[in-house]
């Protein structure tokens, strides 16, 4: 299978908005923001259909997010996970002395990993302090 | 039947809409229907009256089940672990009243405390800038009534701040903005085509993470001196366009957000975005605002501001204040493994911390106080919910244009459940007490 390097950002959208506040533990959480939005071009890359588990990693984590073909694009090169726990297992923690996390601008690798679920928030945070993932 | 309570104040985010109405039961205990608001703040009221809500505070046993406590218990306990530790974080305070972050902030002085609040992962680094070369800000109702010239960059309030472009910068009819948007010209900058960059009049799809080089640009640009072909992907001509519609308009505002905030250069894009700023009042009235995230984030800054002198990374650990963004921060203590014991309450720093830092909060005793179940409670040994702010309880906060406003209460909490600054007070008794202040 296809794996392709993307630029990532995270950040706010209004499904991530009213998942959080209906409840973290919630499945509609997970749909919200347990998926990553790519351009109509790097899924024709990555070479599999939408709404398709895949393995994000970036050199500071790894986690499993769906793919969806983006609503706010065209933006070839670019993958937008909305912020919350999926994103922060693989962004950059480095903060340059500002005390500010490098949210945007994670390169990371994206590769089909059909098999594989996408967590619960809680459930993945838990497991991710556990060392269990 | 039913009633409806009028002028509420929705506590989600920095735009602390405050015209909702909100319909309760005729007893006054529930919420049933809310009108105004956005997708999220009627979430946020509506889910204040979930059947599944926890509504005692619990510990987290070794095998990840939950025992239910009493709030004295759960004060005990907070207290204790503050009181022990010789390097406390006690960070988030976004979302709850300015109250509730005085009486906390008693207890960081007590416990030798590190201080932080929502800034850390939204807008600290635009409060370095501020800190180095200020910032010529108005208010929002400043906007509605005079701008015409409106900056979206780095920021897409069509989803985070879902009402702002209708009560104050794009639709609304102000004294001097009498066609509503038609008065109005909109530039947005983001690497993506947003749903609010679909209603620019330009909008330029910059390349992700140049913003100072096209800021820097625009300056060049102002003075018609030489540029390049293209800066940040963006053609010469483009910005031109863009530099001649701000320099045309009467009144202009930058709204600015996570898109310059937490990409790399960080709060140098915020010292070349307010210095834009300043550069356009040589030709017309210009303002500059951070679009700030959770409803109280900015009172947390004025609350730290006034007691301590700083507005976000505060550590009292010596004593006295001190501030030191890299150093005093949440997310390089955490990273760095120099805190041993964690507080946190109104946020979720479990969800939206980088997993590293969390990984820290795990590892040592930590309180998570949140009327939510989160990641953060979920690793938290001590999970304390509270009645909702500005829901159902009353207390001040601080919109994005540094703007004081009360918000209401609607309803009353469940029974038997305290408010943040109830808890609080319990908690600052009992260090008082460990501390022999008492």
């Amino acid at each position: 299978m296809a794996k392709i390097t993307l630029n990532l950002i995270s950040g706010r959208s209004i499904q991530q908005g009213v998942a959080m506040e209906g409840g973290k533990e919630k499945d509609l959480y997970r749909r919200a923001c347990g998926i990553i939005e790519l351009d109509t071009s790097d899924f024709k890359k990555l070479g599999c259909w939408k709404n398709t588990n895949v393995r994000v990693t970036s050199k500071y984590g790894s986690v499993i997010v769906k793919a969806q073909e983006t609503s706010q694009g065209p933006h070839p090169g670019i993958g937008f996970i909305p912020m919350g726990p999926w994103a922060n297992q693989v962004t950059n923690p480095d903060t340059y002395s500002t005390g500010m996390p490098t949210f945007k601008g994670v390169p990371v690798e994206v590769e089909v990993a059909m098999d594989q679920p996408v967590l619960l928030g809680v459930e993945l945070v838990q497991k991710a302090c556990r060392g269990e993932i | 039947m039913s009633k409806i309570v009028t002028d509420v104040i929705c506590p989600f985010c920095g735009t602390l809409c405050d015209d909702l109405e909100v319909e309760v039961t005729d007893d006054g205990k529930k919420i049933t229907d809310v009108y105004n608001a956005c997708a999220i703040g009627a979430e946020k009221f509506l889910h204040s009256q979930a059947k599944d809500r926890i509504t005692r505070p619990r510990f987290q046993q070794p095998d990840g089940t939950w025992k239910d406590a009493t709030y004295d218990e759960a004060a005990e306990y907070t207290a204790q672990i503050l009181a022990k530790a010789k390097k406390p974080l006690m960070y988030g305070w976004s979302s709850t009243s300015c109250e509730a972050q005085s009486m906390g902030h008693e207890i960081a002085e007590l416990t030798r405390a590190c201080v932080d609040n929502t800034a850390a992962v939204c807008h600290g680094t635009s409060l370095i800038a501020i800190q180095d070369i200020g910032l010529p800000s108005c208010t929002l109702g400043e906007v509605k009534n005079r701008a015409d010239r409106i900056i979206f960059w780095g920021c897409n309030p069509a989803h985070a701040h879902p009402r702002h472009m209708s009560r104050y910068s794009i639709f609304p009819r102000g004294f001097f903005t009498v066609k509503g948007q038609m008065s109005r010209k909109l530039i947005v900058v983001d690497p993506r085509v947003t749903d609010t960059a679909k209603l620019a009049d330009v909008h330029l799809q910059i390349e992700q993470g140049r913003d100072y080089e096209l800021l820097n640009a625009f300056r060049v640009a102002f003075k018609n001196e030489w540029l390049p072909d293209m800066v940040a992907g963006i053609p010469k001509e483009k910005i031109r366009e863009a530099a001649d519609m701000m320099k045309s308009g009467r009144f202009g505002i930058i709204f600015f957000g996570m898109g310059v905030t937490q990409t790399i250069s960080k709060n140098h894009n915020i010292d070349e975005a307010i210095a834009v700023t300043k550069d356009l009042n040589e030709y017309t009235k210009f303002s500059i605002m951070p679009m700030r995230g959770h409803y109280n984030v900015t009172g947390s800054g004025e609350v730290l501001g006034w007691q301590f002198g700083y507005p976000y990374s505060v550590d009292l650990t010596r004593g006295f204040p001190r501030y030191n963004p890299g150093d005093t921060s949440s997310i390089d203590l955490l990273n760095r493994g120099e805190v041993d014991a964690v507080f946190v309450i109104g946020s979720d720093p479990g969800a939206h911390f980088p997993i590293s830092a969390v990984k820290q909060i795990a590892r040592v005793p930590s309180v998570c106080i949140d009327p939510h179940i989160t990641p953060t409670s979920g690793v938290s040994k001590l999970h304390v919910p509270v009645a909702f702010v500005g829901v159902e309880t009353d207390g001040s906060a601080y919109r994005m244009d540094n703007v004081p406003i009360d918000c209401r209460k609607v309803v009353d909490p469940p029974e038997g459940m305290l408010t943040d600054e109830e808890f609080l007070t319990k908690v600052r008794d009992r260090v008082k007490q460990l501390k022999g202040r008492a």
